[in-house]
């Protein structure tokens, strides 16, 4: 019988995301601005987390943090088994790029691309070629509906389809985490459910998704939800998840 | 590491970013686009100049010394300061065969003379020359010949005069080969008019060529002559022939070899100099001024690609966001530099063509022309593109840090 040796990975393999006493100030003048004090948070494997909180609270820093877009002061943060700490510029550009995929409230497509080139866009930096990201990326935009709209560009585009777009762009690289920051902020509720169907399929496929929103609908339309207040986290609650599907 | 330079997205990449505000793009470029126009039209202009000085002068311009005799200023040898010296055709001969590197050494003279032509008169120059001449000193002839061999022999009366002399005594359109003009009162036969060129205007006026036979006849001047025009092999130094003439003459003379008034001088290689050091001046302040130009161009690149960099914060912070590594930011920006450089500099090169063409049209044909063959060389424009790459390189890599300089997070709240 062969034994396999434990390891630290074994330990949190269902452990996506893991955060113990997160800091994070931000220095406004003479004085800083503490703006979260001590975050403990784990996220498992195949979760559809809701971040809702006041503007202020806190919410976005943290979701810039595990999108390493954004650095914490203190404390830990480990994903997926690894301990994100003291990255180097070059270091994170590579685990963005193949750990997370990103969803804006403002969508965030390169306006002079196609539909098409903004869903490549990540597989470009990774280095993969050409036409194999082509065909990703049109496989990924089949995904979201728009097979017919790949050579369009972003402002011949509908918000909905927008976000479809980014939506695309971010599975492209197929991440370990979606990251989403209010991704139904800028949309009218019709469109907002339909992005809530393609990112509750999404979840259905066993994508780990992280949201930020303040819309309590949409939160609603997750599996847990954390609130947040003035940078600590208030309630921690496991819901039942209402379908988008029966809105659109 | 240069991998990426052969990789079409790379050059996706740019030309989607520099094709998405066309007009941007064409207004940077203009800075270099007309700094390195200026270097080729301005430069290929001054070549052209220089190669019209060397076609109206050839040669002879640059190795050519006239020599004539003076009085003694130094006692030696038993004879008294003042001694009146003249060139004789002997010693021609004998500088010809002891001085190296002389090409043409050429016994020549010079009188005032009234020339006469029924009732029309001038008082002009009358030379006594070889036919020779012609080879050291380009007669440009509109009508019959110059002097030759046969007239010398037979110390025959003919003249072969100037358009302004022609001018002078005959009227409009009338024909003067085979006419006759008096100089001296002594008839003359035309034979030749030439039109004076640039190299005329060196020395004195030029007017009427009688053959150097019937002059020492005519104003009886026997074996004596009055200058002396000497031209070298062009890989000898016309200083030196004209140093080596004059320590022989002084010799030959019994002439103190330190008077230095005895035998003049006249180096007209010293005087195209000053007007070549004219074009190397030109050509000194064409460089200038094109590189000069070429460097506000790169600067104007720079700067406009600063501008874009600042309204690309928010794309720069998706890239990034996207896994774009800073590098992969800096490069792409740089190569944007060099690119537009390379494009503005290829159409200035093009259109700076396109000048010199037209100067060479315009002002290149023909004998008299003001720019012959008006070009650049293929280095010149291999310098001005190197310089431009290189100075674009430099200059992208201020809009490319600046662009990594903001950190992804802020960049992506860029409004």
């Amino acid at each position: 019988m062969i034994v396999k040796p434990i390891s630290y990975n074994d330990i949190n393999v269902n452990k996506m995301l893991e955060i113990r006493n997160l800091h994070k100030s931000y220095p406004i003048g003479d004085s800083s601005l503490h703006v979260l004090k001590g975050i403990n948070l784990t996220v498992e494997d195949g979760e559809m987390v809701a971040i809702m909180g006041s503007s202020g609270s806190g919410k976005s820093t943290l979701l810039n943090i595990i999108g390493m877009l954004d650095e914490a002061d203190s404390g830990e943060y480990i994903l997926d088994g690894l301990p994100i700490k003291n990255l180097t510029e070059k270091k994170a550009a590579l685990y963005r790029n193949k750990f997370l995929g990103f969803i804006f409230q403002s969508f965030n497509l390169i306006n002079y691309k196609t539909a098409l080139e903004n869903v490549a866009l990540p597989l470009y930096y990774q280095g993969m070629s050409r036409k194999e990201r082509q065909e990703l990326a049109m496989f990924h935009l089949g995904k979201v509906g728009l097979t017919e709209w790949s050579h369009h560009l972003p402002k011949e585009l509908s918000g909905g389809q927008k976000q479809r777009v980014a939506i695309a762009r971010a599975l492209a690289a197929n991440p370990k985490l979606l990251l989403a920051d209010e991704p139904t902020g800028a949309l009218d509720s019709g469109t907002s459910y339909e992005i809530m169907k393609f990112i509750q399929d999404l979840n259905d496929e066993g994508k780990t998704i992280l949201m930020v929103t303040h819309e309590e609908d949409i939160a609603n339309m997750c599996k847990r939800i954390v609130r947040l207040r003035d940078g600590v986290i208030m309630e921690d609650t496991k819901i039942t998840q209402v379908r988008a599907q029966q809105y659109v | 590491m240069f991998k990426f330079i052969f990789d079409k997205d790379t050059w996706q990449e740019v030309f989607d970013s520099l094709s998405k505000n066309k007009l941007r793009t064409i207004l940077t470029m203009v800075g270099v686009w007309w700094g390195i126009l200026l270097l080729v039209g301005l430069l290929g202009a001054a070549r052209g100049l220089e190669n019209s000085f060397n076609r109206m002068f050839g040669d002879f311009a640059t190795n050519s010394v006239f020599i004539w005799a003076g009085n003694t200023s130094k006692p030696f040898k038993g004879f008294q300061e003042g001694k009146r010296l003249r060139l004789k055709l002997s010693d021609v001969a004998k500088l010809e065969d002891n001085i190296e590197g002389i090409e043409f050494a050429v016994a020549r003279n010079m009188n005032q003379g009234l020339v006469v032509r029924d009732f029309l008169s001038a008082n002009l120059n009358v030379l006594g020359d070889f036919p020779v001449l012609d080879k050291v000193k380009k007669r440009n002839l509109v009508a019959g010949r110059f002097i030759n061999q046969n007239d010398i022999d037979n110390h025959k009366k003919v003249t072969v005069i100037s358009e302004d002399t022609y001018k002078q005594l005959y009227e409009k359109e009338e024909e003067a080969i085979g006419t006759y003009i008096q100089i001296n009162s002594i008839n003359y036969l035309v034979v030749g008019i030439y039109q004076k060129g640039m190299i005329d205007n060196f020395g004195p006026s030029e007017d009427v060529y009688i053959p150097f036979s019937t002059f020492q006849q005519v104003y009886n001047q026997g074996d004596k002559f009055g200058f002396l025009m000497i031209t070298g092999k062009p890989e000898y130094k016309i200083g030196q022939i004209e140093q080596d003439a004059k320590l022989l003459l002084k010799n030959l003379n019994e002439v103190h070899p330190e008077d230095n008034q005895a035998f003049g001088g006249f180096n007209l290689g010293k005087e195209f100099a000053k007007r070549y050091n004219f074009l190397t001046g030109m050509q000194f302040l064409t460089w200038f001024v094109g590189i000069a130009t070429l460097i506000a161009g790169v600067f104007a690149i720079g700067n406009i690609l600063l501008i874009t960099v600042k309204e690309r914060t928010k794309e720069i912070g998706v890239r990034r966001a996207l896994g774009a590594t800073p590098f992969e930011i800096q490069r792409q920006i740089i190569v944007e530099a060099v690119f537009l450089t390379i494009v503005a500099g290829m159409f200035g090169v093009i259109i700076g063509g396109w000048i010199l063409i037209a100067l060479d049209h315009f002002l290149g044909q023909g004998e008299d022309a003001i720019l012959v063959n008006a070009s650049v060389s293929i280095l010149v424009l291999f310098i001005a593109m190197v310089v431009s790459v290189v100075l674009g390189t430099l200059i992208g890599l201020i809009p490319a840090f600046k662009a990594t300089s903001v950190k992804p997070i802020d960049a992506l709240r860029e409004e």
